[in-house]
């Protein structure tokens, strides 16, 4: 038994421990740079031990086969932590006011993106439930941080009961994978099912399908992605709009391509279908949204919906855009999040009508929303565009060609719902000067993300060979 | 040692799933219907508990030396006691804020 493979999880709840206990014995005074310090600390070290892993290049696995460490996790790995990290240094005003329990929320956070990293690298049943309800269950508290305003309180409760049900759901398609094949490693089950599809089987796909769709907030377990998005923390909205949605795919890749390559035919017509409904609902749905929060949480349910087309493709290279596409996905979105956290605070309000002449009263968070927005859409040269390229490009190769002309006309779409928030910010008139100045570590934050937009769109070549790269290996 | 008296009806395979499945067809129809939210949570348990009689049942058939199945099950059983207190401390939080606990009148926000 291997423990050092866990060093950077270990890292994570390590540092996750040392904010919590520093924050008792600086009696609660502990400030809000001192405790973004540590937690960076907490993730550069974890970083730390995940390069080295990367650059060696040898898969590793520990605890009789249950944990494993490929490029393909440690691709997810590190882009989990690099959405951490931004969503901390973006989390501006937020931050500095959950007075008293500042060190929780992040401590919580932290150990939050510990649980999306076992999960990522579970390759067995028990150990992936485990990880799955670990980051689940916190993040339900996340969401209902702010528990005294009645919205808050409710995303939580509703995140909650909604992620039981579908938990719940999810087990049971377990239980009936455990009962055909007597087993429950990844590989073991693989193993096991020559035979073809047989009714039990297909409902266990279907229900493992129903489960982790909802995690990814695919259509129609999509219910409680709006509310809990715009009820939540706006932070932790951007937290829970790239880093679950990034563990969710990896889940879903990871079990269908490697536990269930047998009813294969089987699968890619039903993510095939659940992509088609996904992202043609997001977007028609998005479209008629005043607020700018839950306008995205349907853009995040189209993005899931592109995102699932790759995972439909099934190949190499469809893997491999879907590895980029979350890649682009965190930047852009983290950009758009982050800029909105600072927007909503100083004009006090999440309507997209109140954005008016934003680009006057704030030109880098006006610039920095619109880049996120054009690059959602898919406007060339951001991260989007090729994200979508690459993924369209690997389903017209597997035949789905049905699908990419539906996510085609689905991007046209989406435009004009993108393009609506950008004109409020450039061409409507400024109402009144909003007072107040970004925190330094916002603009950080909002900065690298939207170079990532950048960089991603214009080295997209350089990066969807990593992206490659890294989904080789989780097929080997 | 054989019992004195041989089961009657010999509980199968069969009867587990039956029993699993129905447990967990009726917990799902109360998580579906009912709004309240401490309804709801109870419902969900029951599903989780037609899940631990599937996984008993398969673990029992397909192979008496290894435990996974049953692991399984004592795994399950443990995280359902946290949700349960990640649940309820939840709707304690709502319960304070406005004095119900009914799913249906939680509209702040508009689906």
């Amino acid at each position: 038994m291997n423990v050092a493979i866990l060093s950077p999880e270990i890292s994570l709840g390590a540092a996750a421990a040392v904010i919590l206990l520093a924050e008792a014995f600086s009696a609660g005074n502990l400030s809000r740079v001192a405790i973004l310090a540590l937690a960076t600390l907490g993730i550069a070290v974890s970083a730390a031990f995940l390069i080295p892993a990367q650059l060696a290049g040898v898969p590793t696995s520990s605890f009789s086969g249950a944990f494993i460490q490929n490029g393909f996790t440690i691709y997810f790995k590190l882009l989990m932590l690099m959405a951490t990290f931004l969503v901390l240094l973006g989390s501006g005003r937020f931050l500095a006011q959950a007075e008293g329990r500042r060190a929780e929320l992040v401590a919580l956070v932290l150990l939050t993106t510990a649980a999306l990293m076992l999960l990522v690298s579970s390759t067995e049943l028990i150990t992936l439930y485990i990880s799955l309800e670990m980051a689940s269950l916190s993040t339900a508290f996340l969401a209902a941080w702010m528990k005294h305003q009645e919205r808050s309180a409710e995303a939580g409760l509703k995140f909650f009961l909604l992620n039981a049900l579908s938990s719940a759901v999810l087990l049971y398609g377990i239980a009936l994978l455990y009962g055909i094949t007597g087993q429950t490693q990844l590989n073991g089950i693989a193993r096991e099912l020559v035979g073809g599809a047989t009714p039990a089987l297909l409902l266990a796909l279907a229900l493992l399908l129903a489960g982790f769709g909802f995690k990814v907030s695919a259509v129609p377990f999509h219910m409680w992605t709006p509310d809990v998005y715009e009820g939540a923390p706006t932070p932790i909205t951007a937290y829970l709009s790239v880093a679950s949605k990034a563990a969710g795919f990896a889940v879903i890749v990871r079990v269908l391509q490697t536990a269930l390559p047998g009813v294969q035919t089987e699968w890619v017509g039903l993510i095939a279908i659940l992509a088609a409904v996904t992202m043609t609902v997001g977007n028609i749905v998005a479209m008629v949204q005043t607020n700018i929060k839950r306008m995205l949480a349907y853009s995040t349910i189209a993005q899931a919906g592109y995102i699932l087309v790759g995972v439909a493709a099934g190949t190499g290279q469809g893997l491999g855009a879907v590895l980029f596409y979350l890649a682009a996905y965190t930047a852009t979105n983290l950009g758009a999040f982050i800029a909105i956290v600072e927007i909503a605070d100083r004009t006090g309000s999440e309507r997209t009508s109140d954005f008016a002449g934003l680009h006057a009263r704030a030109p880098w968070l006006a610039f920095a929303l619109a880049i996120s927005l054009l690059s959602l859409a898919g406007l060339p040269p951001l991260a989007g565009f090729f994200a979508k390229i690459y993924v369209f490009w690997a389903a017209i190769q597997t035949g789905l060609g049905w699908l990419v002309l539906l996510g085609v006309l689905n991007s046209a779409i989406s435009l004009f719902y993108y393009a609506q928030v950008i004109h409020h910010m450039y061409m409507v008139p400024a109402p009144s000067p909003a007072p107040g100045r970004s925190l330094p570590t916002l603009v950080a934050g909002l900065t690298v993300a939207i170079a990532g937009v950048f960089a991603l769109g214009i080295f997209s070549g350089f990066f969807m060979g990593l992206a490659e790269t890294a989904a080789r290996t989780l097929t080997q | 040692m054989p019992p004195a008296f041989p089961p009657l009806y010999p509980i199968t395979l069969q009867h587990g799933l039956i029993l699993g499945a129905a447990l967990f067809s009726i917990g799902l129809a109360g998580a579906l219907t009912k709004r309240n939210s401490i309804v709801i949570l109870m419902a969900i348990e029951v599903m989780l508990n037609g899940v631990n009689v599937t996984f008993v049942a398969f673990a029992r058939q397909l192979e008496p030396a290894v435990l996974t199945g049953q692991v399984f099950a004592l795994f399950i059983i443990t995280v359902a006691a946290a949700e349960a207190a990640v649940g309820l401390a939840l709707i304690i939080a709502i319960y304070h804020l406005r004095h119900s606990v009914q799913i249906d009148e939680a509209n702040e926000l508009q689906g």
